[in-house]
């Protein structure tokens, strides 16, 4: 029998460093607004994910569905009905799912490009000019009128091969991700330019890596920090923009929602029924400051100038 | 500071042909070809017309050079026209909108006062509201009132227009009954009576743009305060025994206003995108809404020429806004 006594007593002295994962998380803890924001949004994304188990009334039948149309909050409808007799609750659960993938889809597309044109721009000095040039062409394009016609011209065509549904999915993530990862790259650029300069990418370059080598493994683990936090607001940012084309009418179709298409619905009855218009609003205010504390907190955890003080 | 607005002015042109280039592939290249959608009730003749000046059956680049003049000689000779009663246009086919057969610059010109009206009240409010908020909480940092600041803030960012709109209908408009919900543009301000009444419809739009821009300024203020706040000028003044109010009012304030007054010019792009929400959502009828109508009603040249018409305005404000930032900030110029 082995005794791990001894060499347990021999490390005590000798505290082990806490890994830089558990600092950030320490960091983290102490913004209010980021705790208070993750809870949130956690609640949030179990309540979309999981909901539609736990909350699952049976489908009525059309003649059932009209004679409980516009229904008051009660036992059997949490949230009321629609003007169609369907429930809200499960509505505004699909709905959610919807935007939150939306958001987040569309956050990853506006990464991915921005992350390559920065890092581009930033390492190759002859791709410079160009892609910043590009960049600030992108950032003068009227964004929601220019959304809005991308959504009218494409729509059908892209209906008419993937499916209402998974069509205005594609195109709106699409949409949406092409038109908003300048910030990101601005900000890659912004760091790498001064990665460059570091010694220890001087000591890869003089070993002889190639730049590829260098980009993956010395530049973009040190371009982590900023970009999730980008990432971060980008989510808020696309959710925010997805209401906005749904909210105009010119998002997903009514019986695929998400939370602005539900808004839009609503706002016909919005003087009999306020309470359609003021759940989807409020839940998509929530996500979205709850995005934007989380965002405030990650900065702040991932700097190491700020953490640990 | 000559050469530096003409460098602007020089970057600004292959700007705005890019976004026209951008604007034209996207309608030109989408599935349908805008002729198949002309209206069938547009009589042969205009047709052909239309037609001939789109250059249907020409290449390409051919298309997007006419789009092009037509954008920016045929049109604006026109306007210069209608001013002077020149006849520099000589007759020549102006830019129809498809729902309404009249010339889009027409319908531009109509609605543009109203979409400007309202958001430049909505600015100035917002402006007005942000700058004392943001001051304040700079000078008491981590007050009581800082803390609601950055609160309100938080909130403004977070609350999209079309929800905070709504809000403001709901309370104000139907519980309250205080203000109209839609806007009323057949008024004329004639006499007191009916200015009062434009005010009232127009405090729900300009309530909801201004609160929401309110927001992001006042933290500009702060943080661009609190900069200064630290500087060595600010001991100074008060190591001479200058009152507080000189301090902060004339010293601090003058220095932070710089970054400020650009990323106020900045924001006014972007209060453009948020007025085609409040505008459909207040039925305000501006430049927001037409483009709106336009969508729906499929009309592709009324549709391109807003687009274009946007970019124009964005351009122009980024413009202003270095321009404006060379002006205060010397060390930009040269740089």
């Amino acid at each position: 029998m082995t005794d791990p006594t001894p060499r347990a007593a021999a490390a005590a002295p000798l505290e082990k460093p806490a890994s830089a994962n558990r600092a950030i998380w320490r960091q983290f803890r102490t913004h209010k607004g980021a705790v208070f924001g993750l809870a949130v949004l956690t609640f949030l994304v179990l309540a979309v994910l999981i909901g539609p188990y736990l909350w699952n009334p049976e489908k009525l039948s059309v003649a059932k569905a009209m004679a409980v149309r516009n229904r008051p909050p009660s036992w059997q409808f949490p949230l009321g009905t629609d003007q169609l007799g369907r429930d809200m609750l499960q509505r505004m659960m699909q709905a959610g799912k919807v935007s939150l993938a939306v958001g987040f889809v569309a956050m990853f597309i506006a990464i991915l490009v921005g992350t390559t044109v920065g890092v581009l721009a930033g390492y190759f000095k002859r791709l410079d000019g160009p892609l910043m040039r590009l960049t600030d062409m992108f950032l003068a394009l009227p964004l929601i009128p220019l959304l809005l016609v991308m959504v009218m011209l494409f729509r059908d065509t892209i209906a008419r091969s993937l499916g209402p549904e998974l069509g205005a999915f594609v195109l709106i993530c699409l949409a949406i991700g092409i038109t908003s990862w300048m910030q990101a790259a601005r900000i890659v650029r912004g760091e790498v330019l001064a990665l460059k300069e570091r010694e220890y990418v001087l000591a890869a370059r003089s070993i002889g890596a190639a730049p590829r080598r260098i980009i993956w493994r010395h530049i973009l683990p040190n371009v982590v920090s900023p970009v999730m936090v980008a990432a971060t607001l980008g989510v808020a940012e696309a959710i925010i923009t997805e209401s906005v084309l749904s909210f105009l009418g010119l998002g997903f179709p009514p019986d695929f929602p998400t939370w602005g298409r539900l808004l839009f619905d609503g706002l016909q009855y919005m003087q009999l029924y306020p309470e359609r218009v003021i759940w989807p609003g409020l839940a998509i205010s929530l996500t979205v400051l709850s995005v934007n504390y989380i965002g405030d907190g990650l900065r702040d955890a991932l700097d190491p100038r700020i953490r640990g003080r | 500071m000559l050469t530096y607005t003409l460098r602007r002015l020089l970057i600004a042109i292959p700007t705005l042909l890019f976004i026209s280039l951008v604007i034209f592939l996207l309608v030109d290249l989408a599935p349908g070809s805008p002729l198949s959608e002309i209206p069938l009730t547009v009589p042969p003749d205009v047709r052909q017309r239309m037609i001939e000046a789109m250059g249907a059956d020409k290449p390409v680049v051919f298309r997007y050079f006419l789009w092009l003049r037509q954008f920016f000689i045929v049109e604006p000779s026109y306007l210069v026209d209608s001013w002077f009663g020149t006849d520099l246009a000589d007759g020549q086919q102006r830019i129809l909108s498809w729902q309404s057969r009249a010339p889009v610059f027409q319908v531009i010109g109509e609605r543009l006062p109203q979409t400007l009206t309202v958001i430049g009240t909505a600015y100035l409010v917002g402006v007005l509201i942000a700058l004392p908020i943001g001051i304040y909480s700079a000078y008491r940092q981590y007050s009581l009132f800082d803390q609601f600041g950055t609160l309100f803030a938080m909130i403004g960012f977070s609350v999209p227009t079309f929800f905070s709109g709504t809000l403001f209908i709901i309370i104000f408009a139907v519980w309250l009954g205080w203000l109209p919900t839609k806007y009323n543009t057949q008024l004329n301000v004639v006499d007191w009576a009916s200015f009062l009444e434009q005010l009232r419809q127009m405090a729900l739009p300009v309530m909801t743009l201004g609160l929401a821009n309110a927001a992001a300024i006042s933290r500009y203020m702060r943080s661009s305060m609190l900069d200064n706040m630290s500087q060595d000028y600010v001991r100074t003044a008060r190591a001479k025994g200058m009152t507080e109010r000189t301090v902060v009012l004339k010293h601090v304030l003058r220095n932070s206003m710089i970054p400020v007054v650009t990323v106020i010019a900045l924001g006014i792009p972007s209060i453009f995108g948020g007025a085609i929400i409040t505008e459909n959502l207040f039925g305000v009828n501006g430049i927001g809404a037409a483009l709106i109508g336009a969508i729906n009603a499929s009309d592709l040249p009324m549709v391109q020429t807003l687009a274009f018409i946007f970019a124009v305005l964005i351009v122009t404000f980024n413009l202003i806004a270095d321009v404006i930032y060379g002006l205060l900030d010397p060390r930009i110029r040269y740089d």
